[in-house]
């Protein structure tokens, strides 16, 4: 979400870097442009003027070390002050409290509470194995019970059963009883999409709160928001009192201010992210990462935690050495094409990549998307195991039956097996030039076809 | 409630920091360069975004303020130069009834109102002219509930609600739609399409394939395609509107959720880049809380004016 920001902040250091020494008139340059920035990403401006200022504070009378660029040191001072922003560590759901531990979602209409509550108890069923309930308050939006209830079932997890006429607390405490006597650990309130400025039923999730007394009430806003995200957060915060923020639809392209606005009026961290629209699409809010991304430089420590959780070490390791021996196979490229869709496919993998936005284009180009992805497997899947081994078998006539095979035609197979080759050719480089290596030679000169 | 009112009363929230932000720009009773920039900054924090607000700002210059310059004066300013930027823009949404039946495709991120636009929509419809026949197609059949949620709205207004099965392809009830209302010679058929985020290139491809669906039965179809946006995005509605507009042709925009403290400053730069026609604004959850776009309101509530 923070590409853009990335972006327009990595143009300004880049005319930074081509100069040498770092003078006032600089900073000050600098400051204009993430301001400008900052903006345009949707920060709010009374926070994007306070970020603004204590960054310069920092600047100024910063000694410009030898061995760094002065670009490299105010890319630093303003990367510190975003995670100091954005919170300095992940915070982690608070459940401690008696079982059954309430939680409260709310938020505006459409921001997202009912798919995000429903990832939340999936979230905290399958990770943390808590016995979860959730209930639904909405009973303003057409069908909207219903709506968890049916996520309820693709999650498997427990809803309360509805009864029509019921109003929000009288459905929270019943929630709460029922979670009491049937030994719950945690139970999930899902609450009506409300306005900021709806005195009659910011009240109503105020006495909410008040009759079931949350662990965690947690904020639910859209990342695409714009300078409203302070208003909103203000209100919600005082009006009813917001120990957390989770911030939905972080896999579009907002440039996603809104969570700095939103975390510096209310204090309270960001805790979950959205990322997509399966319901195991949740995360925990990483600040340093995202401050890392706003700079371009990239989510490499994410990419690589998603890695480890979904690449068998062993298996990373066979790979390695058969590469190493020259013995990379199409066996070995289905493999890898496979934990390739388990890491959330290419795209969201891309997402966390430094230089994206410049790649984003690149891949669109090359039309590579989860779809090439499947069908190559598709086509590897077609040949004999021998044709695995040993690619050169593939002449003429084994392509085209291939091609019948898998559904494909020839001139994909030839693709595949350049790209393969190339792959082979990469990997080996890769292992030569270590992790640095291919931060730097980017993840895309792997997919280029 | 007057929907001006409505307006108003939501607009007034956050327009109240405007206010104040120009008032207390003007402090020195002077348009100096310092005051301009501070004007530029309240119409930043109105989701303008800067550009537009710089341009707005810079603008008040070459303005005579006759009577001197207070807050009012300068804010009646602002607000007839976004009107007439926005003048263009305003055109209500009726049926055609020469196009047996009109088709109009419904699009938008996801949570923008989609659906409730849809209601509210036939809502007003069905009132204008009761002996309109329309059909309702529940094509967000990815979210859980949105069928029932638009049979809802069918059973408020009175119109049929067409959906298959839950997870069922949308292009494909689009096309039993159409040829069922062309069988039954329906005046207007307003589809429902899951929220989808527009850097989602297969999803933006399967409205693309509706479409073309849509075009088998009828080239003409879909003769409207209305974009639905949240009052309270930011600058991410122009990335919205590009995007959308890329893949299907965008034929007006409706802006959604005014009645809330969100300004929907960002219409300004939208009408700017695109020109494309808004045709409704949402001010609220109640089946008359759909109205037609009016340019001068809008901009006078936006800088926290009586119309």
């Amino acid at each position: 979400m923070f590409e853009s920001l990335s972006k327009r902040l990595g143009d300004v250091f880049d005319r930074l870097r081509k100069r040498g020494a770092l003078t006032e008139a600089d900073v000050d340059a600098v400051l204009r442009e993430v301001r400008v920035a900052l903006l345009e990403a949707d920060v709010a401006l009374e926070v994007v003027k306070d970020f603004v200022a204590q960054v310069k504070l920092a600047a100024i009378g910063q000694e410009v070390i030898r061995s760094v660029t002065p670009g490299q040191m105010v890319v630093k001072i303003v990367h510190d002050q975003l995670v100091a922003t954005l919170g300095a560590s992940t915070s982690e759901i608070n459940l401690r409290a008696t079982p059954p531990v309430p939680i409260l979602m709310v938020g505006l209409q459409g921001s997202g509470k009912t798919t995000t509550t429903a990832k939340l108890a999936k979230r905290l069923t399958e990770r943390d194995k808590k016995k979860v309930l959730m209930a639904s308050l909405d009973t303003r939006r057409p069908a909207a019970q219903e709506q968890l209830a049916v996520l309820g079932t693709q999650v498997s997890v427990a809803t309360l059963p509805i009864i029509a006429g019921q109003q929000p607390v009288e459905i929270a405490r019943r929630a709460i009883e029922v979670g009491a006597k049937e030994g719950y650990d945690v139970v999930l309130l899902d609450t009506a999409g409300r306005l900021a400025i709806d005195e009659e039923l910011m009240a109503e999730a105020a006495a909410v709160r008040a009759a079931v007394n949350p662990a965690e009430t947690l904020l639910v806003a859209d990342a695409m928001t714009g300078q409203d995200a302070v208003n909103l957060a203000r209100a919600f915060h005082e009006k009813i009192g917001v120990t957390g923020i989770v911030l939905t639809r972080v896999d579009g392209d907002a440039r996603g201010g809104a969570a700095l606005s939103m975390r510096a009026v209310t204090g309270q961290p960001i805790k979950f992210i959205g990322i997509g629209e399966k319901l195991d699409a949740i995360d925990v809010f990483h600040p340093d990462r995202i401050a890392g991304r706003i700079l371009g430089m990239g989510d490499i420590v994410g990419l690589v935690e998603k890695a480890a959780e979904t690449v068998e070490r062993e298996e990373a390791e066979k790979l390695a050495r058969k590469v190493q021996k020259g013995e990379f196979d199409f066996e070995d490229m289905a493999s890898q094409l496979k934990q390739l869709r388990k890491m959330g496919g290419l795209s969201s993998m891309m997402g966390m990549l430094p230089g994206i936005g410049k790649m984003q284009k690149q891949i669109s180009e090359a039309k590579i998307d989860d779809k090439v992805v499947r069908r190559q497997e598709a086509i590897i899947s077609s040949m004999t195991p021998k044709e695995r081994r040993y690619p050169k078998l593939l002449n003429a006539r084994r392509k085209q039956r291939i091609a019948a095979g898998s559904g494909t035609s020839v001139e994909e197979i030839n693709k595949l097996i350049k790209q393969f080759m190339e792959m082979g050719r990469m990997v080996k480089q890769v292992s030569k030039l270590g992790q640095k290596g291919l931060a730097r030679a980017g993840m895309a000169s792997l997919f280029r076809r | 409630m007057s929907w001006f009112k409505k307006l108003k009363d939501g607009l007034s929230k956050s327009s109240g920091r405007l206010v104040d932000g120009i008032a207390r720009a003007l402090g020195s009773g002077k348009l100096d360069a310092a005051t301009i920039q501070e004007i530029e900054d309240a119409l930043i924090g109105a989701d303008l975004g800067p550009a537009v607000a710089a341009r707005l700002a810079g603008g008040l210059k070459q303005k005579k303020f006759p009577d001197g310059v207070s807050g009012d004066a300068v804010r009646a300013a602002l607000a007839d130069d976004v009107a007439a930027l926005l003048a263009p823009v305003a055109k209500s949404f009726a049926p055609d009834p020469a196009k047996q039946p009109h088709v109009v495709l419904v699009v938008g991120v996801n949570g923008s109102g989609k659906t409730t636009t849809i209601g509210k929509l036939a809502h007003r419809l069905t009132r204008e002219n009761p002996a309109l026949k329309l059909l309702l197609v529940a094509g967000d059949t990815f979210r859980a509930a949105a069928v029932s949620q638009l049979r809802i709205w069918g059973e408020r207004t009175g119109a049929p609600v067409i959906a298959g099965a839950d997870g069922a392809d949308a292009a494909g009830l689009a096309f039993d739609a159409l040829s069922r209302a062309k069988a039954e010679g329906l005046d207007l058929v307003l589809i429902d399409t899951a929220g989808r985020l527009h850097n989602k290139a297969d999803l933006m491809a399967e409205l693309a394939k509706i479409v073309r669906v849509l075009k088998r039965l009828d080239p003409g179809a879909p003769h409207d395609v209305l974009l639905v946006l949240d009052a309270t995005t930011g600058q991410n509605a122009i990335a919205q509107v590009e995007t959308f507009k890329s893949m299907v042709a965008v034929s007006g925009l409706v802006l959604t959720k005014l009645d809330g403290s969100a300004r929907g400053g960002v219409l300004v730069a939208l009408s700017e880049k695109f020109g494309l026609p808004v045709v409704a604004v949402g001010v609220g959850e109640g089946q008359e809380d759909l109205q037609p776009f009016a340019p001068h309101d809008f901009a006078r509530g936006l800088l926290g004016l009586d119309s």
